[in-house]
């Protein structure tokens, strides 16, 4: 079910997103071999935005695409953003996604729809009760209800790659239903994060 | 009547040698009334020691099926060791009816020749037999098939002592999860690790010659099917389709493979030919169908679906028709296990929050628990039906354990270090 009252997090990220872009624009710079060191581009400029690499011999290119990790200005990182949360819980034997994470879902459809070079991995999870196959394809189920909510709010089906661990990999190994509860989740995670 | 279950705690294995074996079983509750046999220690031709105790392995195989209680060495009158040496007098009458002596022998070529022989100690006749030859490695498995061939003349049911059970063995190391495919003798000895990862393994099936495993694994960070010929090696990936790939299972006839895969959006059972690589949909439903496992005859597979909101057994028949629901007592029934004859059906069965491995009699329809619960899952027959293995939880640890099919006798399966989850019992080997 999309979700309307994203206006304040749409927008912060639209600004977000457009200082990354335009930063990043202005940080590509081409430099011969040999010349200086390594600038940092947009350097005291308020967070830099792009990621430096020097390419040593070849002269140093730097490259900021605005989409990836490493820039403070990117909503990703911003702990303060919705996008900074990537984990859905759900109820035992359920793969309905709880009214709590439809914000949350939206911030991250609205991202991908906005970056559509970035992708995701839904990583579907489950607690260790029931059997074993079986919750492989509840952890299918739990991520594809979130990969669902993520095209409606405009990512594309591209963008996004599905995958369920069953209960193979617990967050809390612990047979107790606090660590169930851990369990029962889907991961959102980003290209080029760790997991 | 006072203790129908006799815990027998029968630690069998303080024997050096058996130590150091990755299971260790116990049996946990026995039968009353197991027959008597006395496994006489086999004569020894060689210097020094025999390479294995034959009698102790005999002894130890026939315990553990619940239906005989092996004479303690230090209560035979005697050590015969050939149906001429036996004086029946002193066994008639108390020790044991049926006795199996026997001697070892090492030939020239380095080989070694089993001579044994199961005697009526009433009657005074020999009842079976045999010779075998082999080299020294297979001398384990020289005395399994001596329980067999015992094990089959006095219950006149097949014995499944000479197979092997394949199973995951996790080892969790602070952050560093270990996985292992193992192949260990049915009676826990000789595990070997067959496949290595650090990423989750599952669901091991065997093909019907015992020669090859089919297995999940998550190596490649999603579920992929692989096909893995146990003398060689050699591993082939069978499927690693969109979504998931899971559930393996092979045919009676070793040429066709069950599988779950949901490529074409919701978990469907398809039916993937060996022989010229065809797949086949099985099922068509938005719900989970998956757990494949087939019939006896090879024309029906009994599977998990959730179509009726919960999981629940049903049978497909391969030729067509719509599945019929097979188990109707309980809120959570799945991962079936059919028995040989294809009359019964063991399944995790939930209810009240636990989960125990239960018995579908399909002629009658009763559903009869068989275990206690409450984390009990995979179970897997033996291929004589007699017993199942299953995985179970003790103080938090995954282990294995076996029940025979009436419910009577239970065996634990302990390792060491780590633990054990996903027994799949071999068929027949010979």
């Amino acid at each position: 079910m999309p979700v309307s009252n994203t206006g304040p997090t749409a927008f912060k990220i639209l600004i977000s997103f457009l200082l990354a872009t335009t930063l990043a624009a202005c940080a590509t710079v081409d430099r011969s071999p040999g010349e200086g060191g390594d600038r940092t581009p947009a350097d005291g400029s308020g967070g830099g935005a792009g990621d430096a690499r020097g390419a040593g011999d070849a002269g140093v290119e730097v490259r900021g695409l605005g989409d990836g990790e490493g820039i403070a200005l990117d909503p990703l990182e911003d702990p303060d953003s919705p996008l900074s949360q990537r984990v859905i819980h759900f109820g035992f034997d359920e793969a309905s996604v709880p009214a709590q994470y439809l914000g949350l879902i939206a911030a991250h459809g609205d991202y991908l729809a906005r970056n559509p070079e970035q992708t995701v991995r839904l990583e579907g999870h489950t607690d260790e009760r029931g059997t074993r196959e079986y919750n492989l394809a509840l952890g299918e189920r739990r991520a594809r209800a979130v990969q669902r909510m993520l095209e409606l709010q405009g990512a594309s089906a591209d963008q996004i790659q599905v995958v369920s661990y069953g209960e193979e990999m617990p967050v809390d190994p612990a047979s107790n239903e606090a660590a169930w509860k851990q369990n029962r989740r889907v991961e959102i995670v980003y290209e080029g994060d760790q997991g | 009547m006072m203790a129908r279950r006799i815990l027998l705690i029968l630690i069998l294995l303080w024997l050096p040698g058996i130590v150091q074996a990755a299971l260790e079983i116990r049996v946990t509750q026995g039968v009353e009334g197991a027959t008597p046999v006395a496994v006489v220690p086999f004569a020894w031709s060689g210097e020094a020691k025999p390479p294995q105790d034959l009698a102790a392995i005999v002894a130890a195989d026939l315990g553990r099926s619940g239906r005989f209680a092996p004479v303690a060495r230090e209560d035979l009158p005697a050590r015969p060791h050939a149906l001429d040496q036996v004086e029946m007098e002193r066994w008639r009458g108390g020790v044991s009816d049926y006795l199996v002596v026997g001697r070892l022998d090492r030939l020239e070529d380095g080989r070694f020749r089993v001579r044994f022989q199961l005697i009526d100690a009433v009657s005074g006749r020999e009842m079976e037999g045999y010779r075998l030859t082999v080299p020294v490695e297979r001398l384990r498995r020289a005395a399994h098939r001596i329980s067999d061939i015992v094990y089959e003349r006095l219950t006149g049911e097949r014995g499944a002592f000479d197979t092997r059970v394949a199973y995951v063995r996790v080892i969790r190391d602070g952050e560093d999860t270990r996985y292992a495919l193992q192949v260990a003798d049915a009676d826990g000895h000789n595990p070997r690790t067959v496949f290595r990862s650090r990423r989750p393994i599952l669901s091991p099936s065997w093909a019907p010659d015992g020669q090859r495993l089919a297995y999940v694994s998550f190596e490649n960070r999603r579920s992929e099917v692989y096909i893995q010929d146990l003398s060689s090696g050699e591993r082939t990936l069978l499927a690693s389709y969109a979504g998931i790939n899971g559930a393996p299972a092979w045919s009676p006839d070793g040429q066709r493979l069950a599988l779950t895969l949901s490529r074409e959006g919701d978990p469907d059972i398809h039916v993937y030919d060996l022989r010229d690589g065809s797949l086949r949909r099985v099922t068509r439903d938005r719900a989970i169908d998956t757990e494949p496992q087939w019939m006896p005859d090879g024309r029906s597979l009994v599977f998990t679906s959730d179509r009726a909101g919960q999981p629940q057994l049903y049978r497909v028949d391969l030729r067509g028709g719509r599945p019929q629901r097979l188990s109707f007592q309980g809120r959570y029934n799945g991962d079936a296990a059919v028995a040989p004859d294809g009359d019964r059906i063991a399944m995790v069965h939930g209810e009240d929050g636990g989960f125990r491995i239960a018995l579908l009699d399909l002629r009658g329809g009763s559903l009869r628990p068989l275990t206690d619960g409450p984390m009990d899952e995979s179970p897997s027959f033996a291929p004589n039906g007699s017993m199942l293995i299953y995985a179970t939880a003790q103080d938090g640890r995954g282990v294995l354990a076996a029940v025979s099919a009436d419910g009577r006798v239970h065996q634990r399966l302990v390792v060491q270090e780590g633990e054990v989850r996903e027994p799949a019992w071999s068929p027949f080997l010979d």
